[in-house]
């Protein structure tokens, strides 16, 4: 844990608004503890801007420690940066080098577009779950929690898949944009469970018609998504979804 | 005047909340399409709030600052959720869960309302496997539960590390399907910047598009706050970098008294300080202590030569170390409360025994990791010990962790009675935002429990019987109505104030400083002199941001700095407001340690003659001083005790 002292350029996106170009402007950041977050580095550069009266470097983050998925920015052409199994909340300075230029851009996907900056317009996953991503029951119905018993492995995959955070960065990585990651985490998350198994397939059908809807593009069968995935979520799932995709066609 | 209300129903306590159900009033179903009702925030309380409204057929619009509902800070509680459930068999009841929660908040919270809690318990988890969440279970395929700190008792679900945001997105997928169906309207990326008041009664919000810096007005027939708490008074802290203080503090403003301010939760198991750049602080869950064993070396010359790099822990002998939870509380062990967790190490510390950069103490897996095998630590806390590692770069199954207290969540909040209504009709308010359940010191997996209770199964009864009342009040035009017409003007004028000062500083330069002036005399150890300081130093730094504080860009965009200038002008009133609870209260309870009020051993001195009572205080303007209120608690069901957990 012995943290150096660090001086890099941070070659940065810059759009003012969802119309505007955009275009790469770079700045100095000194004096950067390795023992700093990726963030914090980026806070220490918004303060100098600020303080020569420039607007800082707009970007989407909250809770900084990995798990709101708020955080979203290509780090050196990777999603989250070069470290894996985190968001960019997560990465530390450690993995730079004094006098290194760091590029950091938005995601690049037709479905998130730009708003700002580094900050991009994820609406789209809401709206994939509005289609069918919850199980149909009111308040107040609810069973005795351990009625119906749930085998532990199928609950334990059911959460490997529902740790999801929703950032977006599957979609940003895959070539062809596609979002069937982050919708076949969903969808296995809740059919592999027997409160969420009745709707499985009317779920499955209902997600993907509106991911396809929302211009996101087909799976690129690359498994690039699950490689820059902070959460590590299987490629798998991507198998049941089909699965329950299939089902949901058969019975029309 | 006896302003404060609290509405507790008749009877003995644990009939008081099915008192309170058979006898409300009801809307019937062609009426609640008529009924408009504003939920501000979308964590637990807020999600779960805004969809069971939505489903008894209201209709509700949901705001939130993030670009998701999804986001919000739930999403980082780790540990568990408590229930009385008794799965274990190990003798919990709700009695028992009631107990440990008004005993864990040192005798300062409204009964009635803990022991609703605790009633409510078990239908939540209930509720959540139902919504899919997927506790942690053992192979018969039955739920497992885990122990927590301040309980005698394994009553804590939990989803891996990661049971708020299973929880969390359990309630945001019912708040989808009800945004779906037509009944939620959500607007994301939005700030409430002012509650609005039409007769006597909250009528509706203005809020501030955060895209466009469009304002909006808003009308319902009532409003509820599920906001959380305002712990980034402190800059730094656990909660998220957008959490903020703001709608409460409106509200305050407003008319909504503010109760127990000064009660704040440091959390013992936190990743400590770095160094300056520090944005924010990590967690570290609670449920470690169920396996970690908290340490400092118990020779001055070690510890030194720890923090010199001369030695590492893993070189300190079993004689040699000092498991001082273990040693002044034998009962409870490592599994004391937070606020006694969190003062044991400070005063390690102060002593001189701090390892790291000196403020910071151990949490040893080397036992349970011989005991258990490494598999069983991985399979519990797999995801916690990667996030320590990301962070800190050291492996912690090989060398102890490091923690050190931080500022995590606070039990102060808007005076609610029973009805969790404020003072203002009509203004209703959930969660961390309220102060109701927690007292002086909130118990770990017991915040999720109430962000449930309340917006699952206690507002959807008592916003019922309000609204039963308002159903004669039409829908309101805000462009017709002179009051949203004056609170958009108010905002405007607001905003344009901040934008003009085109000072020197930046708001995080001094919000650090706040945060510095609180974490010194407002923090885990307090005295007559630190809390007068204080609140001179805040009012001279308050006059400092007005002259100040800069703010790039135009207030008609997106501008990041123009939100944080918004929260942390209200911090900067709202600290000195801590602080002056702070001073009024000489006595230690929970969370607030005054240094003058301590017993020979150094625990906390209680004066329940003078201060058994929850203090509200009222809003007079901005240049006079609030006003104090006192709701007097009473109780009637549970024996004042001085709280031990030493045996």
């Amino acid at each position: 844990m012995s943290e150096k002292s660090i001086n890099i350029k941070v070659k940065v996106w810059r759009q003012s608004d969802a119309k505007d170009k955009g275009r790469f402007e770079t700045y100095d950041v000194s004096n950067v503890s390795t023992g700093s977050s990726f963030l914090e580095m980026m806070d220490a550069m918004n303060e100098d801007l600020v303080n020569s009266g420039k607007e800082p470097v707009a970007f989407d983050h909250d809770c900084r420690e990995g798990i709101c998925g708020m955080c979203s920015m290509y780090i050196n052409g990777r999603a989250h940066g070069p470290d894996t199994l985190i968001p960019t909340c997560q990465l530390h300075m450690r993995k730079f080098t004094d006098g290194q230029t760091i590029t950091v851009e938005p995601w690049r996907s037709k479905g998130f577009p730009v708003i700002k900056d580094l900050i991009v317009d994820r609406t789209a996953f809401d709206k994939i779950l509005h289609a069918g991503g919850f199980i149909s029951i009111n308040t107040g119905n609810a069973p005795d929690a351990n009625a119906i018993p749930v085998n532990k492995v199928d609950s334990d995959l059911a959460m490997d898949a529902a740790a999801c955070i929703g950032c977006g960065a599957c979609v940003a990585t895959c070539k062809n944009s596609s979002a069937l990651l982050f919708v076949s985490a969903k969808v296995s998350h809740l059919a592999l469970l027997p409160q969420g198994k009745i709707e499985a397939a009317r779920r499955a059908k209902a997600m993907v018609a509106v991911m396809d809807d929302l211009g996101f593009g087909s799976c690129s069968n690359t498994g690039a998504c699950e490689m820059e995935c902070p959460k590590g979520i299987s490629l798998s799932n991507i198998a049941r979804l089909n699965r329950e995709y299939l089902v949901a066609n058969v019975v029309d | 005047m006896a302003v404060l209300n609290s509405k507790v129903p008749e009877g003995p306590v644990h009939l008081k909340w099915s008192n309170y159900k058979e006898n409300q009033n009801l809307v019937n179903p062609a009426n609640k399409r008529k009924l408009d009702i504003i939920v501000v925030g979308t964590g637990l309380i807020g999600a779960s709030a805004a969809a069971s409204f939505a489903e008894m057929g209201f209709k509700v619009k949901a705001f939130c600052y993030q670009d998701s509902p999804r986001r919000a800070h739930s999403i980082a509680a780790q540990g568990g959720i408590n229930a009385a459930k008794n799965y274990p068999n190990d003798g919990d009841s709700i009695y028992r869960l009631f107990y440990d929660t008004v005993k864990g908040g040192d005798y300062r919270a409204r009964e009635s309302n803990v022991y609703r809690l605790a009633e409510v318990s078990n239908e939540i988890i209930d509720q959540a496997v139902a919504n899919g969440v997927p506790f942690a279970r053992d192979y018969g395929g039955y739920l497992a539960n885990r122990s927590f700190g301040g309980a005698l008792v394994s009553r804590t679900f939990y989803a891996r590390g990661q049971t708020g945001q299973q929880l969390l997105l359990g309630a945001y997928s019912g708040l989808n399907r009800q945004i779906a169906l037509g009944n939620v309207t959500m607007y994301n990326r939005s700030e409430m910047m002012d509650l609005v008041i039409v007769d006597g009664r909250a009528r509706g919000i203005v809020t501030r598009d955060m895209l466009t810096g469009k304002i909006e007005s808003h009308f319902a027939h009532a409003v509820v706050l599920g906001t959380g708490g305002y712990g980034n008074v402190f800059f730094l802290s656990t909660n998220a970098m957008g959490s903020n203080g703001s709608a409460v503090w409106k509200a305050y403003k407003k008319g909504a008294f503010f109760a127990d301010p000064a009660f704040v939760q440091i959390h013992p198991t936190c990743i400590p300080v770095h160094g300056d750049a520090q944005s924010k602080l990590t967690l570290m869950s609670e449920s470690l202590r169920n396996d970690g064993r908290i340490w400092v070396p118990n020779k001055l010359e070690d510890a030194a030569a720890i923090r010199e790099g001369k030695l590492k822990p893993t070189q300190i002998d079993e004689k040699d170390r000092d498991y001082y939870l273990e040693r002044r509380y034998p009962a409870f062990g490592n599994l004391v409360p937070r606020d006694v967790a969190s003062r044991a190490a400070k005063e390690r510390c102060d002593a001189g025994f701090g390892v790291g950069t000196g403020q910071a103490v151990y949490l040893d897996f080397k036992a349970s990791i011989e005991r258990l095998g490494q598999h069983v630590i991985e399979d519990r806390y797999g995801n916690l010990f990667l996030m320590y590692e990301k962070i800190v770069d050291e492996n912690p199954y090989k060398t102890p962790m490091m923690i050190y207290p931080a500022i995590h969540y606070t039990m102060g909040g808007t005076w609610v009675d029973y009805e969790l209504q404020s003072t203002i009709p009509g203004l209703f308010v959930g969660g961390e935002a309220n102060f109701s359940d927690h007292g002086a010191n909130r118990l770990g997996a017991s915040a999720l429990m109430q962000g449930l209770a309340d917006g699952y199964f206690v507002l959807p009864y008592t916003i019922q019987s309000y609204l039963a009342d308002q159903i004669t009040i039409a829908r309101m035009n805000p462009a017709d109505t002179p009051e949203f017409k004056k609170a958009e003007d108010e905002v405007n004028t607001y905003i344009n104030k901040l934008m003009n000062v085109k000072g020197t500083e930046s708001v995080d330069s001094l919000h650090k400083r706040l945060g510095k002036i609180m974490w010194e005399h407002v923090g885990m150890a307090r005295n007559k002199e630190g809390l007068e300081k204080a609140i001179t130093l805040i009012k001279e730094l308050r006059k400092e941001f007005w002259e100040k504080v800069r703010i790039p860009g135009k207030a008609e965009s997106l501008n990041v700095e123009l939100e944080k200038a918004n929260r942390v002008a209200d911090f900067l009133e709202l600290g000195e407001l801590m602080a002056r609870d702070g001073l009024l209260r000489k006595e230690s309870c929970g969370g607030h340690f005054r240094e003058e009020y301590q017993t020979e051993e150094g625990e906390a001195l209680r004066r329940d003659d003078e201060f058994m009572f929850v203090g509200a205080w009222e809003y007079t303007g901005p240049d006079s001083e609030p006003i104090l209120h006192k709701e007097e608690l009473k109780y009637e069901a549970i024996e004042v005790k001085v709280r031990n957990y030493k045996k």
